[in-house]
């Protein structure tokens, strides 16, 4: 199939960019968009221009390095999808794609496609682990997790922080990322010991980076793993909840 | 042994630094706004009843919220407690959505060169400030036609206190109950999208009760909508004289 593609090309981060006009023909319908994309940078490097500058990894849809904007959807049309695991054949034989980066001032853009994410660690670095003694493994199953529970921290926990809530919000906010990772981490037991001082730090550090969340609802849409918005309800509450709850009796709250 | 803990501001200054908070004061402001709507919207509603002993039954209504508390309290002050709070209520309203919105807006410096396609974002929620914005300014017309009774804004034959008269003489004029009516739909629309948000906002969130939390908001805004255009229409319309 043949695809024209429109994509940002921008040499560094203080210069001008403008989308620039690709001609990809011959590619097959199996490939992702990030092999379509490696298609057009072969042809570019024999043509001895710059290949576009994108992020990827592991291409299979776990490690949250690719993601860009795609007809003005992030990571694409397909819902649930990243970038890496979207395929040519959700396009149309001819048709245009319009590729961008990620835009928010939290992710300032380094080249073409590709833009600095370190925000998402400073958010990490706040909060976004638990404190332990190192030692010996402990036995599994030995602190026990009600079943229901367990399954709303896994979903939480399946956030690959691609970026894209950022990029799809209207705002730039990064309230979904944030809320899986506070999400994820306050609702198991080993998290509780540290839940008010994690979900204070995190989000302080969060809209030091990032805009704030007006429930549009995009970033639940755009994001790979469909992380749900509910989880920006309980890092609301838990907010409150951190300022009000008396720290000398953390483990009284639930 | 203590920890040293950092000197902090008096909590609720804290709180409302952060833009969380401010979401928190938005919900509850709006919260209590949408309740002053309601109890607005019945209000109105007295347009249909019938008078008592010749006095139109709104009007007596009106004089009602006047005395208000009468033995207690003087007259009019505890309709000044409810209006100062009111206006308190519009006024952190306001800042919260100002100050988020210039935050807004520096997280995306450089916006979307090509066109951005929506899934989930709807026109209500696109639009939140610009309803806020003008259904504000539309406040000021509705303050100066029935409250301060200001001409060309009120009608000629306006009087204090002779609410159903002026009611009948302002939607004599047609230009302004479309106003009114256009100002209605867009509270609407701004409820649409707030009056559900507000629930995501306090954290209010149950599987059960989610999809609760729709209804709930689409019926509110529906029914202050609805409320708030019938009597100027029937005025317009000429059921009401
Ligand atoms: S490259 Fe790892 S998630 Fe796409």
């Amino acid at each position: 199939m043949n695809v024209t593609l429109q994509v940002w090309r921008q040499k560094g981060p203080g210069s001008p960019g403008a989308f620039k006009t690709y001609q990809v023909d011959a590619i097959s319908a199996e490939m992702s968009f990030l092999e379509m994309l490696d298609v057009l940078n072969e042809r570019l490097v024999n043509q001895g221009e710059d290949p576009v500058a994108f992020d990827h990894d592991c291409r299979e849809g776990i490690c949250g390095s690719c993601g860009v904007m795609i007809n003005g959807r992030a990571h694409g049309p397909q819902p649930g999808t990243a970038t890496c695991q979207l395929h040519m054949r959700r396009f149309p034989d001819g048709s245009t794609i319009v590729v961008e980066p990620w835009r928010a001032a939290g992710f300032p853009l380094v080249k073409d496609l590709v833009v600095d994410r370190s925000a998402f660690d400073r958010i990490i670095e706040a909060g976004g682990y638990i404190s332990v003694d190192t030692g010996s493994a402990p036995d599994a199953n030995l602190i026990p997790v009600p079943k229901t529970v367990a399954d709303t921290a896994f979903d939480a926990a399946a956030c690959i922080g691609c970026g894209a809530c950022v990029a799809a919000c209207p705002n730039g906010a990064a309230s979904l990322f944030t809320a899986a990772k506070i999400g994820h981490l306050n609702l198991l037991p080993q998290g509780h010991a540290e839940r008010w001082s994690r979900t204070e730090r995190m989000v302080g550090v969060m809209e030091h980076y990032f805009g704030s969340c007006t429930n549009h609802g995009e970033c639940e849409k755009a994001c790979p793993k469909e992380i749900s918005i509910d989880f920006i309800a309980m890092m609301n509450a838990d907010f409150l909840r951190a300022k009000l709850a008396n720290r000398r009796l953390a483990a009284q709250y639930r | 042994m203590t920890t040293k803990t950092e000197t902090r501001a008096p909590l609720p200054v804290e709180f409302y630094r952060s833009a969380i908070g401010k979401k928190w004061v938005m919900a509850v402001t709006g919260l209590g706004i949408i309740g002053f709507a309601i109890a607005h919207m019945i209000g109105n509603l007295k347009m249909f009843l019938p008078p008592v002993d010749g006095v139109p039954d709104i009007d007596i209504y009106g004089e009602a919220l006047r005395r208000l508390f009468v033995p207690i309290l003087p007259e009019h002050v505890f309709l000044w407690i409810l209006r100062t709070g009111l206006i308190v209520l519009f006024l952190l309203h306001v800042h919260a959505a100002y100050s988020l919105t210039v935050m807004n807006h520096r997280a995306r410096p450089v916006g979307y060169q090509g066109p951005r396609s929506y899934v989930a974002a709807n026109y209500a929620s696109r639009t939140m400030r610009w309803s806020g914005t003008i259904f504000l300014t539309f406040l000021a017309f509705h303050l100066a036609d029935f409250t301060w009774g200001l001409p060309p804004v009120a009608p000629e034959t306006w009087e204090r206190g002779a609410v159903y008269a002026n009611f009948v003489a302002t939607f004599s004029r047609p230009p302004v109950t479309v106003l009114y009516v256009t100002a209605s739909l867009l509270l609407g629309i701004h409820l649409y999208h707030g009056a559900w948000s507000m629930f995501q906002s306090l954290g209010i969130n149950h599987p059960r009760f989610n999809r609760a939390r729709k209804v709930a908001a689409y019926v509110t805004s529906g029914v202050i909508t609805i409320g708030f255009i019938a009597p100027p229409l029937a005025v317009a319309l000429g059921y009401l004289k």
